[in-house]
Formats: C-alpha cells, sequence, structure tokens
C-alpha cells in the first residue's frame, strides 16, 4: 500500500505537534510527511522566547531535532518558504522553486505581529517580538540604545517590557487604550498593575496614539501622538496584536473571515476538505485564539480527522496566569462581568497591593469569571470550577479571601471533580493525573514524564503536587520526608542518632540505620551533620568519598572543570598588602577577577594542579579559605559604620569581624550569610540575610530569617537594643537549632516558614529557653568555633592530601579540553562554537587562547 | 590483547568510593574503587551535557543495586558498569576494562 503525502506548511509549535503526534500513532506508518518552514530552523518554544534573554539558547528553545526527524522519517525543508497552491493538481511550490504534492495539506502558519501603519515605523530601530531572529536584533538595538518603547500594553507587550528591561534599557509602555491589559483585565485590575509596573521602574503611558515617527532630538526617535505629546527614544518595538498567517488562503481561494484568519470546521478543515488549518492561522467559530493549548487541541484533532478517528475542536478557554514583570496577573472566563444579570465580588488589599474579583451568575451559583492582580494562588481552584460548571460554596467571597490562621480557606483540589483540567497546557485532567498515580507514578518528576502535566508553561506544578500527595494520602501511602531510599528518616531524625549515638562515620551509620551504598544526596548531607556535630577535617580519608567536588577541593567547580579561589576577607577589609597580593597571583596564573555580590574577590579558573601553589601564597600572606564552596557561612558584609559615616551609630565593621571569626566554617544544612549595618539606612542590606544585625542609639536589632536568591524573604525582627554578648549569645542559638532542624539544603527562611509556631515559638525556644535546650545548644556551637581550622592551610601542609590536585594521576598534562577567549582585558571560557572555530562567524573573536 | 594494558597508578592511590583521571594514550579515563567490595569501573572523563573532563570528580549513589557516578557540573548520573546515563536514556558514554595486576592498576583503551 503507498503511503499518503502529507505536507505541513509552518513548523511551528502546532505544525510540530501535529507531527509529532502523527508520527507517534498507531497508524503514523502509513503517512509519508513533509514540512516546510520559512524560519531557518525546526520549531521552538515561541512560549518560553523571553527565557532567551536571562541566557536559554535556540538549543535549549528547541522542540525537536533533526535527528529526531530523520528517524521517523520526517522530511524537512527549512529557509522555504511555501508560495503558492494548486489546488486541483494537489501541489505546493515554494519560493525556491520546490514542487511538491500532497494527499493533504496542512496549513500550520501561525501569525505575524502587527504592525500599526505609523509613518516612519519602519526604521532600522523598529522592531517586533516573535522569532529568535527578532530577539538577536533586539539584542543588537539595545546595545546601541538607551531607552526603548514597547508599543502596545497587552501581554506580549508587557512581556517584551520586561525582556527589554533585562536589555538594561530605560523602558516606556505606550497603550492606544485607557488601560493596561484591556482584554484580560477589568478597570481596578489594570490600574493596580499599572502602578505596580510603573514602581518597578517601567513607565507607562496610557491613552495614547501615535501619529508619526520623526528623528529626535536627544535620542535616536521622537514618536509625536495624537494629543500633542511627544516621547524619545532609541529603540521601538511593536506588539500591538498579532494577525493570523493567511496570505496563502488569501492567494489560492480558500474561505478567509472578515477580519483574517482561515476558515476552519470543527474537524479543522477549510473550505478544501484536503486542506486543515490549525494554529494561529485557523479562524474557528469566527474567533482566532492566540494561545499554543488551543492549537495544540486543533493539531490533535486533525491527526484523529486524518486517521479516521472522530474528535473535534469545539472551542477552548482563553484563561491566563502569568508573571509579568514579577507581577501576578490571572485572568478567567468572562472577566468584565459581561454577563447578563451577573454579580461582583472584590476583595482589595492596599497594603499588599493585591485585588481580586469574582464574577458569578445572577444566581449566586456558578463562576463565570475571575481578575487576579498582585496574588494568583486562587487561580487553579478557581479555573477548574468555572470550566466544570460546578455549584459555588454558598459564601463565594471565601474562595478570594485570605486564609486566617488555623481555618481552611476556599476549596482544596480535593474538592475539584475529576474532569477538572489541571494542566491547561497540555489537557492532563485531574482524573488523568490520579489513573497515572494508580500507575505507579508518584513522584511529581515521575507524573510530568507519564502524563506531560507542567512540561509547558509550568504554571500548573504546584497543583500537580497537591493532587498527587492527597492521592497518596487516600491510598493510604505515608507521604514521607525520608531523606532518600537509603535512610528511612528525615534530616532532623538522622541528625538526633547521629548526636545521641555519637556517629563520626557515614559507613557506620549507612550500616546501622540505612539500606545500599548511598547517594549523592544521602552523603553530603550526612558529611554536613557530622561536620557540624564534631568538625573533623573534611577531607579525612573516611570524608572525602561524601562530599561534593567543592568541598573536595575547596573551591568552586565552573563550567569547564577549572575552580575559582575565594580567600576570605571578613566583613568586606582588605589591607593595600592584601590587594597586592591577590593582584600578583591573579596576573601570574592568568585568573579572570572579579568582584563578587558578596563583597569580597573571586579568581577564576584555575586548574586542579594550581589551586595548591596559589593558595600556599595566599596562606603565607595571611589569608585564609572562604569557604564559598561550602554549606557554610558565607560572608557577613558590612557598612563601614561609626568609623567613618557620619550617620553611624556603632562600629558595624567590628562587629562584622568579630561574626565572620566566629562562625567561619561552620557547616550548615544549606549556606548562611550574614551583614551588619552601622545604622537604620541599612547600607549592609542586613534585612536580606538570614542573620541581620543593625545599630541603634541602644545597642543592636537582630533580624533572622533573610534571604535574597530565587525567592527573596525579609528578615524578621527578632529582637531590639542587645548588648553585644547578647547577641551573640542569641546568634550562636539560633544557627545551631537551625542546624539541629532543618532539613537538608533548606534555607533559614524556608526553615522558619514550616517552623510550627514560626516567630513567635522561636523566640520562645531561644530568648525563653522554652526547651531547656539553649545550654546545649551553645555548648555544640562553642565545639564548633573552638575546633575551627583553615582547611587550605591543612591542606598545603599534607603533601598526602595535594597528590589529587592534578588533572591526570599519571601525567602532569593538563586538561588540553581548556580553552579561552580574551574579553575586555581578561580571559573567559571559550564557548562549543568557539572552540569549533566560530561557524557562526558574525562575531569576531579577538584571540582564541588554547591551553597547552 | 594483554599487551593493550596501560598501567597508570598504585591502586594504593585509590580511596573508596571516589575517583582519579588517567591519561590512556588521547582518552581522559575515570577510574572508581567502590567502598565494600573494591570493585573497580573505568569510564571516560568526558561528562558529555557539560562538555568538560571532570567525571572522577563526581559522587558515587547507588539507585536499586545500580552504581553510578553523578556529574558534578549538573548532576546527571551515569552507571558505572556500563556508561548509560540514568537521566536520559539516549545517552551513552565509554567504559573500559579495568583491573589490578600486582598492585598496579592497569586500563585498556
Ligand atoms: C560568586 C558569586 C557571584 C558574583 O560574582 O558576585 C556567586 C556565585 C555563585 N552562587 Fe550565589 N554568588 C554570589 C553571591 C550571591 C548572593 C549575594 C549575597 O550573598 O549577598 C546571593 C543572594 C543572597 C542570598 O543567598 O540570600 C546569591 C544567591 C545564590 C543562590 C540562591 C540561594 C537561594 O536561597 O535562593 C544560589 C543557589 C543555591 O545556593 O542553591 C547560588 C549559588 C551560587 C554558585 C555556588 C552556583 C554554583 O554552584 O556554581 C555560584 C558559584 C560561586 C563560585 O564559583 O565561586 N547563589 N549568591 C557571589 C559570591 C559571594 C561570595 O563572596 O561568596
Ligand atoms: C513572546 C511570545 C510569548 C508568548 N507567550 C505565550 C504564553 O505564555 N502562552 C501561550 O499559550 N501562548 C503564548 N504565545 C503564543 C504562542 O507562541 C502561539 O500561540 C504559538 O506559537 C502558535 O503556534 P503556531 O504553530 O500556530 O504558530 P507559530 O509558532 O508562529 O508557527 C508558524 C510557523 O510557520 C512559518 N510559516 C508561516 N508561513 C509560512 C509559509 N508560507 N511557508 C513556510 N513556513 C511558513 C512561520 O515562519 C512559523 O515558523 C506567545 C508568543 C510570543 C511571540
Ligand atoms: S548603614 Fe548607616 S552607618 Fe552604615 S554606611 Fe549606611 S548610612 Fe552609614
Ligand atoms: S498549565 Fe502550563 S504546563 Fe501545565
Amino acid at each position: 500500500m503507498s503511503k499518503q503525502k502529507i505536507v505541513v506548511v509552518g513548523n511551528g509549535m502546532v505544525g510540530h505537534k501535529f507531527i509529532d503526534t502523527l508520527v507517534n500513532d498507531t497508524k503514523g506508518d502509513q503517512y509519508e510527511i513533509t514540512t516546510f518552514s520559512e524560519e531557518p530552523r525546526l520549531a521552538y518554544d515561541r512560549v518560553q522566547l523571553s527565557a532567551y534573554f536571562s541566557g536559554s539558547t535556540a538549543e535549549d528553545l528547541a522542540m525537536t531535532t533533526p535527528q529526531y526527524y530523520d528517524e521517523r522519517g520526517v522530511r524537512y525543508l527549512l529557509n522555504d518558504k511555501v508560495t503558492g497552491i494548486d489546488k486541483a493538481a494537489k501541489t505546493i511550490t515554494t519560493e525556491k522553486g520546490d514542487v511538491e504534492s500532497y494527499d493533504k495539506l496542512i496549513l500550520a502558519t501561525g501569525s505575524y505581529p502587527f504592525v500599526p501603519p505609523i509613518p516612519g515605523n519602519d526604521q532600522p530601530h523598529c522592531l517586533v517580538y516573535r522569532t529568535i531572529e527578532d530577539l538577536e536584533a533586539m539584542t543588537a538595538s539595545a546595545k546601541q540604545s538607551r531607552i526603548g518603547v514597547v508599543v502596545g500594553g497587552g501581554l506580549l507587550g508587557l512581556e517584551a517590557a520586561n525582556a527589554l528591561k533585562n536589555l538594561g534599557l530605560e523602558v516606556h509602555v505606550v497603550e492606544f487604550a485607557p488601560r493596561l491589559m484591556a482584554v484580560q483585565l477589568d478597570e481596578a485590575g489594570g490600574n493596580l498593575l499599572r502602578s505596580k509596573i510603573e514602581a518597578l521602574g517601567v513607565q507607562v503611558h496610557t491613552g495614547k496614539a501615535t501619529q508619526n515617527i520623526v528623528d529626535g532630538q536627544d535620542n535616536r526617535y521622537r514618536m509625536e501622538f495624537a494629543d500633542g505629546t511627544h516621547l524619545e527614544t532609541d529603540m521601538i518595538l511593536f506588539s500591538a496584536g498579532i494577525r493570523p498567517q493567511d496570505e496563502l488562503a488569501r492567494q489560492f481561494d480558500l474561505d478567509i473571515g472578515e477580519r483574517g484568519g482561515i476558515v476552519i470546521n470543527n474537524e479543522c478543515q477549510t473550505s478544501d476538505p484536503d486542506i486543515y488549518a490549525i494554529g494561529e492561522c485557523a479562524l474557528w467559530n469566527n474567533r482566532i485564539f492566540g494561545l499554543v493549548a488551543p492549537g495544540y487541541s486543533m493539531a490533535k484533532v486533525a491527526v484523529s480527522h486524518l486517521t479516521g478517528g472522530d474528535d473535534t475542536f469545539e472551542g477552548a478557554d482563553m484563561s491566563t496566569k502569568l508573571k509579568l514583570l514579577g507581577v501576578e496577573v490571572g485572568s478567567i472566563g468572562d472577566a468584565h462581568g459581561n454577563t447578563q444579570g451577573s454579580l461582583s465580588y472584590v476583595y482589595s488589599n492596599g497594603a499588599e497591593q493585591i485585588y481580586k474579583r469574582l464574577i458569578v451568575s445572577a444566581d449566586n451559583k456558578k463562576l463565570l469569571g475571575a481578575v487576579m492582580v498582585g496574588d494568583t494562588s486562587d487561580y487553579g481552584t478557581l479555573l477548574p470550577i468555572m470550566l466544570t460548571g460546578m455549584d459555588l460554596p454558598s459564601n463565594p467571597e471565601t474562595l478570594i479571601l485570605p486564609v486566617s490562621d488555623g481555618e481552611a480557606g476556599g476549596m482544596g483540589v480535593d474538592a475539584l471533580p475529576d474532569e477538572a483540567q489541571i494542566c491547561s497546557c497540555l489537557d492532563v485532567t485531574k482524573g488523568d493525573l490520579i489513573e497515572s498515580i494508580h500507575a505507579g507514578n508518584q513522584t511529581v518528576a515521575d507524573l510530568k514524564s507519564c502524563t506531560g502535566a507542567g512540561t509547558g508553561c509550568g504554571g500548573c506544578a504546584a497543583m500537580v503536587g497537591q493532587v498527587l500527595n492527597a492521592e497518596l494520602e487516600k491510598m493510604g501511602v505515608e507521604v514521607n520526608n525520608n531523606i532518600c531510599a537509603h535512610f528511612d528518616y528525615s534530616r532532623q531524625e538522622l541528625f538526633d542518632i547521629v548526636r545521641t549515638k555519637k556517629y563520626t562515620s557515614f559507613q557506620q551509620l549507612l550500616s546501622d540505620h540505612g539500606q545500599g551504598h548511598g547517594c549523592e544526596i544521602c552523603k553530603p548531607a550526612v558529611a554536613s551533620m557530622l561536620a557540624t556535630q564534631w568538625n573533623e577535617y573534611v577531607l579525612k580519608d573516611e570524608h572525602l568519598p561524601l562530599q561534593d567536588t567543592n568541598d573536595v577541593f575547596l573551591g568552586n567547580m565552573q563550567k569547564d572543570g577549572t575552580y575559582s579561589i575565594v580567600p576570605r576577607m571578613a566583613a568586606g577589609e582588605v589591607t593595600p598588602e592584601g590587594l597586592i597580593v591577590i593582584g600578583e597571583i591573579a596576573r601570574d596564573y592568568n585568573l579572570y577577577t572579579k568582584l563578587t555580590g558578596g563583597q569580597r574577590i573571586d579568581l577564576f579558573g584555575a586548574q586542579l594542579h594550581e589551586l595548591p601553589p596559589i593558595w600556599k601564597r595566599l596562606v603565607d600572606a595571611g589569608f585564609e579559605t572562604g569557604h564559598a564552596y561550602g554549606k557554610s557561612l558565607r560572608t557577613v558584609k558590612s557598612c563601614v559604620g561609626s568609623t567613618w559615616c557620619r550617620y553611624g551609630m556603632l562600629d558595624s565593621v567590628s562587629m562584622a569581624i568579630l561574626l565572620e571569626m566566629r562562625y567561619k566554617g561552620m557547616r550548615t544544612p544549606h549556606k548562611v550569610k550574614m551583614a551588619v549595618s552601622g545604622c537604620t539606612r541599612e547600607c549592609a542590606e542586613a534585612q536580606s540575610k538570614d542573620v541581620g544585625v543593625i545599630a541603634t542609639d541602644k545597642g543592636w536589632n537582630l533580624y533572622l530569617c533573610g534571604n535574597g536568591g530565587m525567592r527573596p524573604r525579609h528578615a524578621d525582627l527578632f529582637a531590639t537594643d542587645l548588648d553585644d554578648e547578647t547577641l551573640i549569645k542569641y546568634i550562636d542559638r539560633f544557627y545551631m537549632f537551625y542546624c539541629h532542624t532543618a532539613d537538608r539544603l533548606q534555607r533559614t527562611s524556608v526553615w522558619m516558614e514550616n517552623l510550627e509556631g514560626g516567630l513567635d515559638y522561636l523566640k520562645d525556644v531561644i530568648i525563653n529557653d522554652k526547651l531547656g535546650i539553649c545550654d546545649n545548644l551553645e555548648e555544640d556551637m562553642s565545639r564548633v568555633i573552638d575546633t575551627y581550622e583553615c582547611e587550605w592551610k591543612k591542606t598545603i601542609e599534607s603533601p598526602e592530601r595535594l597528590k589529587r590536585f592534578a588533572h591526570f594521576i599519571n601525567s602532569d598534562a593538563p586538561d588540553e579540553n581548556l580553552a579561552y577567549v580574551e574579553e575586555r582585558g581578561q580571559r573567559r571560557p571559550a564557548s562549543e562554537a568557539e572552540k569549533r572555530g566560530f561557524p557562526g562567524g558574525e562575531q569576531a573573536i579577538p584571540a582564541i587562547e588554547l591551553v597547552d | 590483547m594483554s599487551d593493550s594494558w596501560i598501567s597508570v597508578c598504585d591502586e594504593s592511590v585509590l580511596i573508596p568510593d571516589t575517583g582519579i583521571c588517567a591519561k590512556v594514550g588521547n582518552e581522559h579515563v575515570a577510574i572508581f574503587k567502590v567502598a565494600g567490595s573494591g570493585e573497580l569501573f573505568a569510564i571516560s572523563n568526558v561528562c558529555p551535557f557539560g562538555k568538560a573532563s571532570v567525571l572522577s570528580r563526581g559522587l558515587i549513589g547507588e539507585t536499586n543495586g545500580a552504581l553510578y557516578v553523578a556529574s558534578p557540573l549538573l548532576k546527571q548520573r551515569f552507571r558505572l558498569n556500563d556508561g548509560v546515563c540514568l537521566d536520559d536514556d539516549e545517552v551513552t558514554i565509554a567504559t573500559y576494562p579495568v583491573r589490578v595486576t600486582e598492585g598496579q592498576v592497569e586500563v585498556a583503551a
């Protein structure tokens, strides 16, 4: 039987989904698939496009690979635009002149950005945001610009504004409508979003119609608005909506909608039954769907119809939840309350800048829509209620009111019916998840790979976890907090065992209380506990196999396998002589040198064999290890304080040095950071540290459990006006209590949030000694302090240890894979492309140096 | 075959459950000695994800009886006996015969 020929025009997200679904179908082998793309690469994840600015590469965004297509017999022609369709002969032609015949033709041509017809809109720094090439153009333009304007304050426009901000520009958003995200938000929601975005430094101009783009006086361009005002800028990014790419349908006589879009029926066929249209180019029931999930549904429907199935497309929900410029925004269903007789519930919290509105039916029984700005934690509960048409609880407002202590708020995942959609990107319902859980997928990771839930935008991950835990609990599976498969204990329980039974080795602990051989989770965790408790030399033979490479070589491994060197520089203080030694070492070993965010100097790019001689010179000059590699105290940041500063209340530098010298080397469940400020102006940012100290006119205020990093948390004020002695006593107790009770790799911020009783309880334990353990805590701490030794000093003194500091055990040769490129007067690792001899080509690389 | 064995170091250099890297011809070979059994394994030292020569510096772990090394860069796990990556079944790295003869660790590559 000869195969049916399928031609797919466009290899975007939806075109690829169609191909992937068809080749994985049981009847997949009956088709011969060819796809054409106008773009130079196969499908990539447009939804995550902005991630490109935070370091993702085109490869990271790719949704498939040439190999994947090759292995499945899918032909692909890139950089080849389809320009003609002959419906009678059933062939298509391309720009390059290729002719290809088809039995079924699939149009998945997506859409293109709409650029309003403003005179001057075609200049070099007027750009759009849709493809990887667009991003490259933005990046290039941003390098020569200071100010950027985004035209359009919708979803994509705000995402683009974020991208420009990340590129370091001063950003303005110009919107024609009177408010931001007019489609998804109501007036109050739009206004709150605006004030939040403005607070982040993005300037918003609403109700502005641009009439002309002319040369600027101070900047490259000037935008002239209908109301007579103007705005100067160096680049302009149009994000004023999308238009379906229906050019082929227009030219070759397929039905199109009044305002564009290729008309399709419920089977996704166009007016020619042998031609299908799917994704953003398709118009169903007079609607275009500018999101990826409906496009995926269309792709599945088209495959089903082709292979004799009976799936149909029945529209899609356009609810959205996202984080724009760090602001959470959610919109569900009828966000504007357009339904006849609908009622609203509004919750507005001025202090925390949160706005939520529910739109419910006239009889108060059904949820019609919702708007959320500043807090979208209810999105996951509300969306399924709206989609499944479940009855609302008798007081619908409880669904958006904040939960007060101890009281269960709203409805949990448990209340949702099985049909409730949990992952809208991949269309996975609660029922699908439950089925998969019963089939043995009992971790979030397994559920993800088995059902696909959470692999799109990632927004549903928390819900997936909740469904999993609720279901496991129902199945009677104990949701345990065991550290890993080798120990049936939590970290806290293991620590208790180590302390009370005085274990000093992992092997002994494993054979008495664990099973198997251990792993990369339990080994470093136990090493950390042993170190907190007994503080033995971390490179002792027994402890060596437990440590991550950073601890084994007392430096942080970098991407190319070399290490960094961070000498301790307590409180950020350093003598000129010290600086000179560091400078000489960096010069002699050609180390990339940079100040860290922790007030000290980092030297990058040392090879294993170079570490000992470098550290020898540092130790001889009086430096100690900075423990940048350990789960231990990092830095105590300080401001200059009363010794120099005219506002300083106390000597913050001396206190910071005292604290850093006291706690250096202490191993903790995760790293800990501290800071001391000399007055309430807080130049040392103490309130963002695990332990923060701020001077007052009466003593020290102590702040605990702050955090920068992935999820910043302000520290809690724990005690005020302390004298030096009490301050140190409290910090000793605090650290040791944290060491004894936290989970592995749990920062103090998260530990505090999970501590039953919270801050008040912590005060009871540490200040009032409620548990009667303070003496022990202090004793444990003084053992750590008394047994401190500089690991690098000890290491360079023992020739036995130094043998490991070589790339090869049997040769003095260095690692010949290392290659460097000079940039701004220093060297950095060469990228893969640079190592291959720069096939990318455009950028001139000054020099590439191979290590010999 | 026997003349292709290359001696790389004294067995006493190997600390149980850690690895070292040896240069065998042009190959970077990671050699591990397992705690308890004392068994030896040799695999490529190059992490195919991070494209750096570092695997001998990874932690050794065990899952369902299989021993592996976790890359020190991004923690992908490679099974010691056959080089299969446990986190991406499309990736396998080279393995090499290894043995101890008269106290010397020898690799064939
Ligand atoms: C070098 C430095 C960046 C710089 O060039 O400035 C840095 C570099 C690294 N940071 Fe950092 N962080 C550095 C300051 C910070 C700061 C700022 C600060 O300390 O004031 C923060 C935010 C503050 C905080 O932690 O609360 C910070 C938040 C993180 C996080 C997120 C932690 C969190 O709880 O969310 C990680 C990831 C982790 O630890 O799991 C991280 C992890 C890392 C690692 C260890 C990642 C890695 O495994 O390769 C980097 C390696 C360091 C190296 O190779 O030497 N780094 N990192 C800074 C070293 C400071 C120092 O002198 O020791
Ligand atoms: C910055 C950005 C952020 C987004 N964020 C989200 C989000 O958070 N959530 C969400 O659901 N959606 C989001 N979207 C929308 C989502 O990306 C689209 O819905 C999805 O990509 C549509 O898929 P598609 O295959 O229909 O179109 P596309 O992915 O655009 O693919 C169409 C392809 O066809 C090619 N093509 C067109 N005409 C021809 C021709 N004649 N010959 C050959 N090839 C042709 C095009 O070059 C293109 O490669 C975002 C879009 C952008 C730009
Ligand atoms: S925190 Fe206060 S004392 Fe310290 S530098 Fe700033 S203003 Fe001066
Ligand atoms: S909702 Fe986007 S990944 Fe699940």
